[in-house]
C-alpha cells in the first residue's frame, strides 16, 4: 500500500492531557504528524483537533482506531485530499521599504489575493491562506527581496461529507 | 441527595467502600499519607495489604482482578512509589484487567516546580492506561474516582490511574457519591447487529472445517456457558490462547489445545488448512498468528470482539460482529446447525498423536536424569485434580504450565500474556489467593522471575496468605536461553544463573520449604505442599538445557510449525 496523505479530523471533550494521548498514537507507530491545529468545533465545548499525516490506509485505520478508542474522544474520521476542503494560513514580515523600492512587490499581493495585515514604519504583514503550492508560490517570489520572517499554520479542513457529531452525542444522553 | 463534609482523603476511601472495594495493596509514603491516616480509619471495612514494592501491588491487584473478575485496586505515593507501578500498569492495559491505581501527588502549588518526589506519572502513565486523570481539587474526588472504576470495568477492561495531589486529600470537600452509568464520548459495548450475527451463522453452517480460536474475552464477558453451548452445538473445534485458557475445561473433547508459538501442534497446523476461522474475544497477537502474510490465508475469518479497534488490526475479517461476547454468542447459538465435524475432527487427533509422540510423551515421562518441568506440572495435576488456580510467570515454565496443566474451571489460569512480566506469579498469585481464599492457589515461577519480585514472600509472610510456591529451577533465564541455543549459535549471553539459597530464604519468612532434585521425592513433596493449611515453597530441580517444544520460530508461518 502507497503512503498518501490523509487529514484526521477528531471530535472530543477540551481535557487536558488528550493531546498527550493522542500524539502519542503516532509516536508510538513512528508516524510524523505533518500538522496539528485544535479549535473549538460546531458543537459547544467540543474540540476539533485536525491532524495531517503522510501514511498507508491501512496506518491511517489503525491509527483513527486506536483515537476513537480513547476515552475523551467522541469520534474521529479521516479523509482524502479530496474528500475536504482545506486550506492553510501564512503570515509574511517584510521590510516597509521594499513597498516603496521595489514596484513589483505591489503586484505580487494584488495577484496573490493576499491581504496586508498591518504596516508599520519599519515593516508589513501579509497574510495569505490558501492551499500549501500556493503559499510556497508566494513565498518564492518574496524570497528575492527579502523576507523578515515566515510563519504558516497547520492545515484547516471541513469534510464534505456529513459529520454526525450532534446526533451521535444525542444516543449518549 | 445528603452530603456530609470531609476530607479528600476520606472521600477516597468512603468512594472505594461505595464500589464494592474491601482489599486494597499499597504502600505508604509522603504524598498518599492523608488516605492512608484515612485507611487507619477505616481498616475494619477495607483492608489493605502492605507489599514490599509497589510493582508487587500492581501485579496483587491483577491477581485479584483476574481471579473473581472484580476491579483490583492499587496504591502508592508520588514520585518513586508511582514510577514503580507502570510495569504492573502496562501490564494490565495490554492484558485488560481491570485496575484502579491511586497515587499520591506533590500539592498543587508545587506542581512544575520538581518539588521532592514529583513526578509527571500522569505523563508517564498515558500511553499505558485506559485512562488518567490528575485531580488537584478535593471537590473532584467522588466524580473522578466513579468514572475510574467505570471506565476500568466497562467494555474491554483496563487499568486506570487516579493521581491526587496532597492538598486535595487534606481539603474538604461536601461528599455524596453516585456510581458513574455512563460517559457521553465512551461507547464501552457497541451495540450488537443481529444481521451480521446471521452472516457469521450462516457462514459457519456452511463450512467444512471450522476452527474456532478463543481468547480471554470469554472470561471477561462471562460468557463460559454460552461459548460452551455453541461449541457443544456446532461442533468445531476450538482452539485457545493463552489468555483464553480455563474458559474451556482442558479435558472437553472440543478443546484442541493451545495457539502460537509454543502452543499445540494440530491447532497451529490446521489454522493453515481451516475454511472458516471463527475468532472469539481475541486480538490476533503475534504470538499466535506468527508471520501475518501466511496467517490463515485460506480462511474467510469471523471475529467477534467489543473492541472496534482490534477489528482488521492484524487479520483481515470477512465478517466482524461487534459487541458484547455473552449477548453475541446466545444470539449465534439458535441459528447454528447441530454438526460433528467428524473427519475434521480425526485430523486434529492424528496431529495430536504425532505431537504426543514426538514431544509431550518425552516430557512428561523422561529418560533423562534430571526432573523436567512437564512431569512437574503433571505432578501437580495430578495433586490438584485440575481445581487449582495457577498463576505462571514467564518463561519457559510458563508455556510448560500452560501447556500440561489441568482446568476444570474459568478465570483458574492466570499469567502475563502479553507484556511478559516477569516478577508477575508472585505478586499476581497473592491477589489471587485473597480474592479466592476458597481456592488452591499455585505459583510456578522460573529461577530468574523469582528473584524479580522474590521481596514479595515478606508479603506472604506478614499476611500469612496460604499461596503454594513452586520453582522450576534451570539455572539459566530458560527461554532466552532456548533462544541463543537455537538461533544464536548456542552463546550463553548472561543466561547462566549462580543462584542462592532459595530454601534459606524462603525459611526466613518463616515460609515452609522443600527442595526437590530427585524424581522419586517428587510426588510426596507436591502431595505435602498441596496439603498444607499454610504457604509452602517447593524448589524442584529441574533440567538445566530442556527445550520448549513445539516452537513456531518468530517471523515463521504457524504451519513451520517445530516438533524439536
Amino acid at each position: 500500500m502507497e503512503d498518501k496523505t490523509f487529514t484526521i479530523s477528531v471530535y472530543s471533550e477540551n481535557n487536558v492531557g488528550l493531546l498527550n494521548r493522542i500524539s502519542g498514537i503516532f509516536l508510538k507507530r513512528h508516524i510524523n504528524i505533518l500538522s496539528l491545529n485544535v479549535s473549538e468545533s460546531e458543537i459547544e465545548n467540543v474540540s476539533r483537533f485536525i491532524i495531517v499525516v503522510n501514511t498507508t490506509e491501512k496506518w491511517v485505520q489503525n491509527i483513527v482506531g486506536q483515537i476513537e478508542k480513547q476515552i475523551e474522544v467522541i469520534k474521529a474520521f479521516y479523509h482524502t485530499d479530496e474528500e475536504t476542503i482545506f486550506l492553510e494560513n501564512a503570515l509574511f514580515k517584510i521590510a516597509s521599504s521594499l513597498l516603496f523600492d521595489e514596484k513589483q512587490i505591489q503586484n505580487i499581493i494584488k495577484e496573490s489575493q493576499s491581504t496586508i495585515v498591518t504596516v508599520s514604519r519599519d515593516f508589513f504583514v501579509i497574510s495569505k491562506s490558501g492551499r500549501r503550492s500556493e503559499i510556497e508560490d508566494l513565498y518564492e517570489k518574496f524570497k528575492p527581496y527579502g523576507i523578515m520572517q515566515f510563519v504558516r499554520s497547520g492545515r484547516i479542513s471541513v469534510s464534505k461529507e456529513k459529520m454526525e457529531i450532534s446526533s451521535l452525542l444525542e444516543t449518549f444522553k | 441527595m445528603g452530603t456530609i463534609r470531609i476530607s479528600g482523603a476520606e472521600a477516597v476511601i468512603r468512594c472505594l467502600l461505595e464500589e464494592g472495594v474491601d482489599l486494597i495493596y499499597g504502600y505508604p509514603g509522603g504524598a498518599i499519607m492523608p488516605v492512608y491516616d484515612e485507611l487507619y480509619k477505616f481498616q475494619d471495612q477495607l483492608h489493605h495489604v502492605l507489599v514490599r514494592h509497589e510493582q508487587g501491588a500492581t501485579h496483587a491487584a491483577q491477581g485479584y482482578a483476574r481471579a473473581t473478575g472484580k476491579v483490583g485496586v492499587a496504591i502508592a505515593t508520588s514520585g518513586p512509589g508511582a514510577t514503580n507501578l507502570v510495569t504492573g500498569i502496562a501490564d494490565a492495559q495490554i492484558d485488560s484487567t481491570p485496575m484502579v491505581c491511586i497515587t499520591g501527588q506533590v500539592g498543587r502549588h508545587l506542581l512544575g516546580s520538581d518539588a521532592f518526589q514529583e513526578t509527571d506519572i500522569i505523563g508517564i502513565s498515558t500511553p499505558v492506561t485506559k485512562w488518567n486523570f490528575q485531580v488537584t481539587e478535593a471537590s473532584q474526588i467522588p466524580e473522578i474516582i466513579a468514572k475510574a472504576f467505570y471506565i476500568a470495568r466497562s467494555g474491554r477492561p483496563g487499568p486506570v490511574l487516579i493521581d491526587i495531589t496532597k492538598n486535595a486529600q487534606f481539603d474538604e470537600l461536601d461528599f455524596s457519591y453516585e456510581k458513574c452509568t455512563g460517559i457521553r464520548s465512551y461507547n464501552p459495548v457497541p451495540k450488537l447487529n443481529l444481521d451480521k450475527v446471521a452472516e457469521a451463522a450462516a457462514l459457519i453452517n456452511s463450512a467444512k472445517k471450522p476452527l474456532i480460536v478463543f481468547g480471554q474475552g470469554i472470561i471477561l464477558g462471562q460468557a463460559e456457558t454460552e461459548f460452551k453451548a455453541v461449541l457443544e452445538k456446532s461442533g468445531i473445534p476450538a482452539a485457545w490462547t493463552i489468555l483464553g485458557l480455563s474458559a474451556l475445561p482442558t479435558d472437553h473433547p472440543l478443546n484442541v489445545g493451545m495457539l502460537g508459538m509454543h502452543g499445540n501442534y494440530a491447532p497451529n497446523l490446521l489454522t493453515n488448512e481451516c475454511d472458516v476461522l471463527i475468532a472469539f474475544g481475541m486480538r490476533f497477537d503475534d504470538r499466535v498468528t506468527g508471520k501475518l502474510s501466511t496467517y490463515a490465508k485460506q480462511a474467510k475469518v469471523i471475529h467477534f470482539e467489543i473492541d472496534p479497534a482490534e477489528i482488521d488490526k492484524n487479520v483481515k475479517t470477512e465478517i466482524a460482529v461487534l459487541g458484547d461476547v455473552k449477548e453475541s454468542l446466545a444470539a449465534l447459538l439458535p441459528l447454528l446447525d447441530a454438526k460433528s465435524h467428524d473427519l475434521w475432527h480425526n485430523e486434529f487427533k492424528e496431529l495430536a498423536k504425532v505431537e504426543y509422540e514426538s514431544v509431550i510423551k518425552d516430557e512428561l515421562n523422561p529418560s533423562t536424569a534430571g526432573l523436567s518441568m512437564g512431569e512437574t506440572i503433571e505432578m501437580i495435576n495430578k495433586h490438584s485434580k485440575g481445581d487449582a488456580i495457577i498463576v505462571s510467570d514467564v518463561g519457559q515454565h510458563q508455556m510448560f504450565a500452560c501447556r500440561y496443566a489441568k482446568f476444570n474451571s474459568t478465570k483458574s489460569n492466570i499469567t502475563s500474556g502479553g507484556l511478559g512480566t516477569m516478577g508477575f506469579a508472585l505478586p499476581a498469585a497473592i491477589g489471587a489467593k485473597m480474592g479466592k481464599p476458597d481456592r488452591e492457589v499455585v505459583a510456578i515461577i522460573g529461577d530468574g522471575g523469582f528473584q524479580m519480585t522474590i521481596q514479595e514472600l515478606g508479603t506472604i509472610f506478614q499476611t500469612q496468605v496460604p499461596v503454594k510456591i513452586v520453582i522450576l529451577n534451570n539455572e539459566f533465564l530458560g527461554m532466552v536461553r532456548q533462544w541463543q541455543e537455537l538461533f544464536f549459535d548456542n552463546r550463553y549471553a548472561s543466561t547462566k544463573m549462580i543462584n542462592p539459597n532459595f530454601v534459606a530464604i524462603a525459611e526466613g519468612y518463616h515460609i515452609k520449604s522443600k527442595k526437590v532434585t530427585q524424581r522419586e521425592d517428587l510426588d510426596a513433596a507436591v502431595a505435602e505442599m498441596l496439603a498444607s493449611k499454610e504457604s509452602y515453597f517447593l524448589e524442584v530441580m529441574v533440567e538445566k538445557e530442556n527445550n520448549v517444544f513445539p516452537m513456531i520460530p518468530t517471523g515463521a508461518c504457524v504451519s513451520e510449525i517445530r516438533l524439536s
